[in-house]
């Protein structure tokens, strides 16, 4: 079950995750994309810690709001409004489910809705619904998201910058899909699934 | 009179988003023709915020909205849900499409002819 202290960890360690790797996602986004992935994220972060930092005692729903409002205001790159639909549609449902694989399945739904990439295409995607899928079945590990990770360096990407590349794009990892599996560390080390 | 359909153009660079609407306003005096450029803190990108923004200086109701890349496409989907005002998203090369419809309204052409003329220029 989520809860808004599970959150409230998943950040930070999300945060700090996002620092330690600020210049190898950057690193991974130069290749095929605009280089700027870590830099981006990392603003987005440093806005949810300030954001959080205000708060006192919030409800779960009102963690997962602020989270969203602070990465759609401060990512700037494609990542912003992605990972902020997915926060906001965990904020709109997270009255009804409390359960990880719920929660997760309608963030899912909602960054394929807002970026318009399915399984396949080489984006966070690729991250996300392999954990889905692992949520539904209690089995989400940190091995599993590395693999689904790592997965991404032999696809070729059809969304987003690094598809103006075509094939070319291949044998590099999708930056979006390495900040995912961050991501998903993180929940895991917040105590999400236990 | 101002229009009562005004033009909103959204780019990742400050400088572009600035100067579209120079072009435009050459032949649409009195289209309402707003914008949003760059991160809140004026770097390469797009702020949802931003467009909002736009979206409220626009002295019309009815927006017609142009983008430069597909981030910005995002933001503006962001930014029409949490809008009062009715807001059509175009994925149309920018400066032509916006340059073809706000020529159009300038003209009053109905809004269906305006889509009529941008369809071939759909590129994304």
């Amino acid at each position: 079950m989520i809860t808004a202290e599970i959150v409230d960890k998943w950040m930070k360690l999300f945060y700090s995750k996002i620092s330690e790797q600020k210049a190898y996602l950057s690193e991974l986004d130069t290749p095929i994309g605009d280089g700027d992935h870590g830099n981006n994220m990392m603003r987005g972060m440093q806005g949810v810690e300030d954001s959080l930092d205000k708060l006192s005692n919030p409800d779960l729903k009102t963690i997962l709001k602020t989270v969203a409002m602070a990465l759609i205001s401060k990512v700037g790159g494609a990542a912003g409004p992605l990972y902020g639909t997915a926060f906001l549609e965990m904020a709109k449902n997270c009255e009804k489910t409390q359960a990880p694989a719920e929660l997760f399945k309608l963030a899912l739904e909602g960054i394929k809705k807002r970026g318009g990439a399915t399984t396949g295409d080489k984006t966070m995607i690729d991250v996300w619904a392999p954990a889905v899928a692992a949520l539904e079945t209690d089995s989400l590990s940190v091995e599993k998201i590395e693999a689904a990770a790592a997965g991404t360096k032999d696809l070729v990407a059809k969304k987003g910058r690094a598809s103006y590349l075509g094939e070319r794009s291949v044998g590099h990892l999708d930056p979006g899909a390495v900040s995912s599996q961050y991501l998903f560390e993180s929940f895991i080390e917040a105590g999400g699934i236990e | 009179m101002t229009k009562k359909i005004g033009i909103v153009i959204v780019s990742h660079v400050p400088e572009v988003a600035m100067g579209i609407p120079k072009l435009l306003e050459q032949v649409a005096a009195d289209v309402s023709i707003t914008s949003a450029g760059g991160t809140d803190d004026n770097e390469i990108g797009t702020s949802a915020g931003k467009i909002m923004d736009a979206f409220e200086r626009n002295k019309a109701q009815k927006l017609l909205a142009f983008y430069d890349l597909g981030s910005a496409k995002m933001n503006l989907e962001l930014a029409v849900e949490m809008s009062d005002k009715k807001v059509n998203i175009y994925d149309v090369a920018l400066v032509e499409g916006a340059y073809t419809a706000a020529t159009l309204l300038e003209a009053d052409v109905t809004l269906e002819d305006v889509e009529e003329q941008l369809a071939p220029l759909k590129i994304k």
